[in-house]
């Protein structure tokens, strides 16, 4: 690229205030299809795209990325259209930036800093992520890295999510035999059971776990670990000197309202569960059973409500309908998760909330008896809290009934663990460089933050093999190890 | 891959097998289960262990054939392998807390197979053991000789009088209650009518009544909720927290809607199946 050029790109990208939009299915078509929603940037948008990046020197979009990702630089790479550097430079930090640069809710992390957002938008680095992830899927068989000669230490990692890949990847970097253990037939946690195909394709995961499989990880599946072994027996009988735990939170919440029982009525896990793992979006090749209303209601505000509304679309509802009792601009979920689901016909019933789930006589749902609900003071996490509106109360007839509200820690690995000390919520206490109270076992990700984001696991399972490998080939020693209360 | 070792017909649809499968075998208890999955396609479903034999490395599990899956895990051979094999999974629970005393152990149907386990447990605790195991009729009655073995009496029903007494286990049981409330505990295993009709039946006796949940399950671990159950004012999920659980204040009639969640959907995988193997 001449100067010329780059002075000429660099203006251009200036008076860009909006990113550049990003192909995808029209809603018509994907509401109804599991394939992925957006397309992704081609090499030209990306690179359109990239020369809106001002590279500031001080780059407050570092600030806002929960691993560090040198944003400046990966963006600078593919401005000059050198893709392999950019991927080069992401990979330095993040392990699963396909993931990533799909998921993250970049509007609240690297996003939200950026200079470009103050007026305007800001420069659209997921997409820009995914961009070099995919190029580089494209190029074939991802490089892998010399590994560290084996140093003798073997290390477990219980839980198969992005929190557990990570650790396990960056030890086998390290030179330690790595043996993941995980309670599903297959790997990827929450990224395989929760997120669905058209969010986050499944050869995605796929293609990283064979990834770290070449960096040497072994993987271990069907393996409830808890039940099949104890920690002490691992220990003991398989010589593992440290464990990584990352078990998610894999325990579905109710509403604790009347009818939850009835048939009808899911939890998102259950029906996500359905749906991705088992795959019962395709039951002419695949058993598990699934099942969705004409209408269907999912209470909740979460990417976990988006998830399961838009995968009731697709497997064939009429209305789907989101209640949530706060208002838009409150939802947790990701921006473009809302507006896509909004897009595909996904019927937002805003400020009402659920109170009683009514039944027919044969014990399926037929309604939803609700209340309206109003922005009262702030609340302790500085939200308005939503409060009820007496005497408004009203149904809504629908057939189906999801509940994503959220999830706990599922309790059967710490309850197999005397010694391992959690919360009054049943959350892995954890310092924080993810030690436990039991020395050697190191925690990480949702089972110990409580549900939170995928990068936010992955930069715990990051820092946590940080510490298993000063604990076993560094500094710290046993007397070291932080007593817990 | 977790091999078939040996089967066995215990009767019309009825299966015996024992899977290669060490880790399981080491650690699985009385009244707990496994999962299983035959191949890729294929879903996940939960069959207690009725058997194990750690040096072996083995698990037993009987099945009936009621539906696609089972169907298919019926027509597989010794040598034949089988994806996933999950487990142990579920509770353990001692329910004589050490003490000696006298139970009884009531089976229905396909409910004998998880019950031999547990009454074989109490028989070796030095409990005194009486069995009631009943079945539709003589040809389907599995495990008898088994279970004779772990009982100091036995009593044995057919719905159509076919072998032992002509009728059903709870009227036994209700004779043997109405002699003697001397029991520290029922534990009743069957189709969840016959459980229930059990645990209503002892109620008024004052005597625990144990039961094994067989709600719809996907993952078993506690991770979905398909199995919850109402145990008075709580839900209970019966894969963690049971499956065998203490059955006074469990909501029957729900779990029993719940268990036809997916009639219409097993009804087309198995026609679907049935048609692609040509039956
Ligand atoms: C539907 C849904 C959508 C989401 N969307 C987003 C999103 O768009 N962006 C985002 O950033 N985050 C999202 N999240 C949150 C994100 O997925 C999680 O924060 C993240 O996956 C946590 O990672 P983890 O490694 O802690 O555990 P998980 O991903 O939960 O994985 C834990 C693994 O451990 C296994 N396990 C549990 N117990 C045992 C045991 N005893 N023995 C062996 N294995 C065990 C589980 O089977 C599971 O595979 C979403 C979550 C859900 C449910
Ligand atoms: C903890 C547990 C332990 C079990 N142990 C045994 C066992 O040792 N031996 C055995 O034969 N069966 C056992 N079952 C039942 C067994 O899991 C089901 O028979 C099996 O899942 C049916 O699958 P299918 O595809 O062949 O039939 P499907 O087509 O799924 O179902 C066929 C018929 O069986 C009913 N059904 C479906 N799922 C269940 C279920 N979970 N429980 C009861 N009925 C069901 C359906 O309503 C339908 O009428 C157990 C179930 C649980 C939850
Ligand atoms: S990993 Fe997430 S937060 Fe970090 S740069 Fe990528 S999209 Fe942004
Ligand atoms: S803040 Fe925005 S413009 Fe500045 S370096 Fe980061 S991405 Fe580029
Ligand atoms: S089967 Fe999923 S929680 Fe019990």
């Amino acid at each position: 690229m001449t100067e010329e050029e780059r002075k000429r790109r660099k203006r251009e990208g200036l008076q860009l205030l909006e990113k550049i939009s990003m192909p995808e299915q029209e809603p018509e078509v994907r509401a109804r299809n599991f394939k992925e929603v957006p397309h992704g940037y081609t090499a030209e948008m990306a690179v359109e795209e990239a020369w809106r990046c001002i590279q500031c020197k001080n780059s407050p979009c570092v600030q806002g990325c929960p691993v560090e990702i040198d944003i400046p630089a990966f963006i600078r790479a593919i401005q000059e259209e050198n893709f392999q550097e950019s991927v080069d430079v992401i990979k330095r930090t993040n392990a699963l930036p396909a993931v990533c640069g799909r998921v993250c809710p970049q509007e609240e992390q690297c996003e939200k800093l950026c200079v470009r957002g103050k007026k305007g938008m800001p420069v659209a680095i997921g997409r820009l992520e995914r961009f070099a992830a995919d190029w580089e899927a494209e190029q074939g068989e991802a490089k892998v890295p010399e590994t560290a000669p084996p140093n003798g230490h073997k290390v477990a990692v219980i839980g198969c999510g992005p929190g557990g890949m990570t650790c396990a990847g960056d030890l086998a970097l390290l030179g330690y035999e790595v043996h993941v253990y995980e309670a599903f037939h297959a790997s990827g946690g929450v990224l395989r059971y929760g997120i669905p195909e058209f969010r986050l394709p499944k050869d995605i995961v796929d293609r990283e776990t064979h990834y770290l499989e070449q960096l040497g990880v072994h993987f271990h599946y069907n393996m409830v670990i808890g039940n099949v072994w104890t920690l002490e027996e691992m220990r003991e009988e398989e010589g593992f000197e440290a464990f990584y735990i990352g078990t998610g939170a894999g325990l579905p919440w109710f509403m604790k309202i009347e009818g939850e029982n009835l048939n009808g009525v899911y939890s998102a896990n259950e029906f996500l569960t359905r749906a991705n793992l088992m795959r019962a979006y395709d039951p002419d090749n695949y058993d598990t059973p699934t099942w969705v209303g004409e209408n269907t209601a999912v209470v909740g505000g979460g990417n976990v409500a988006m998830d399961s509304a838009r995968t009731a679309l697709r497997l064939g509802a009429e209305n789907v309908y989101i209640v949530y009792r706060r208002s838009w601009e409150q939802m947790p979920a990701r921006d473009e998760e809302m507006e896509h689901a909004r897009e595909e016909g996904v019927d937002f019933r805003l400020l009402q909330n659920p109170i009683a789930i009514l039944g027919d006589e044969k014990g399926w749902v037929k309604g939803v008896k609700c209340i309206k609900m109003e922005l009262g003071e702030p609340d302790a996490s500085g939200r308005r809290r939503p409060v009820p509106i007496e005497g408004s109360e009203f149904v809504l007839d629908i057939d189906c009934f999801i509940v994503a509200i959220g999830n706990g820690p599922n309790p059967l690995l710490p309850d197999a663990t005397p010694e391992l000390k959690v919360n009054k919520w049943g959350n892995i206490t954890a310092d924080e460089i993810g030690r436990t109270s039991i020395p050697g076992v190191f925690a990480g990700g949702d089972i110990v933050t409580g549900a939170a984001t995928v990068i936010e696991a992955m930069g715990a399972g990051k820092i946590a093999a940080r510490g298993i490998h000063d604990y076993l080939d560094g500094d710290m020693s046993e007397t070291d190890w932080p007593a817990f209360e | 891959m977790f091999e078939i070792v040996s089967t066995e017909e215990l009767g019309p649809r009825i299966k015996r097998f024992e899977i290669k499968a060490p880790l399981v075998a080491r650690k699985i208890k009385p009244g707990q289960f496994i999962m299983l999955r035959i191949d890729d396609n294929g879903e996940r479903i939960p069959l207690t262990m009725v058997d194990h034999d750690a040096e072996a490395g083995t698990v037993t599990i009987i099945f009936e054939e009621v539906g696609k899956t089972t169907i298919q895990l019926g027509k597989l051979k010794t040598g034949d392998e089988l994806l996933d094999f999950i487990g142990p999974l579920g509770a353990y629970h001692d329910m004589t807390g050490g003490e000696h005393g006298r139970v009884i152990g009531v089976g229905g149907g396909i409910g004998n197979a998880p019950l031999l386990p547990k009454v074989s447990e109490f028989h070796e605790q030095g409990l005194e053991v009486t069995g009631i195991i009943g079945a539709r009729s003589k040809e389907i009655l599995i495990l008898e000789d088994e279970i004779k073995a772990a009982c100091d009496t036995l009593h044995i029903c057919t719905d159509d009088g076919s072998h032992g007494h002509h009728g059903f286990v709870s009227d036994v049981l209700k004779q043997l209650l109405d002699e003697s409330t001397d029991y520290d505990f029922v534990l009743a295993i069957g189709p969840p009518i016959m459980m229930k009709v059990c645990r209503d039946l002892v109620k008024p006796y004052g005597v625990p009544c144990y039961v094994s949940l067989n709600t719809i399950m996907v993952d078993g671990t506690g991770m979905c909720g398909s199995c919850r159950v109402s145990v008075g004012d709580e839900v209970k999920f019966a894969c963690v927290d049971g499956p065998e659980m203490r059955g006074e204040e469990i909501d029957f009639e729900e779990m029993m809607a719940r268990q036809r969640r997916y009639v219409d959907e097993e009804q087309c995988a198995l026609e679907r199946y049935l048609k692609e193997v040509g039956e």
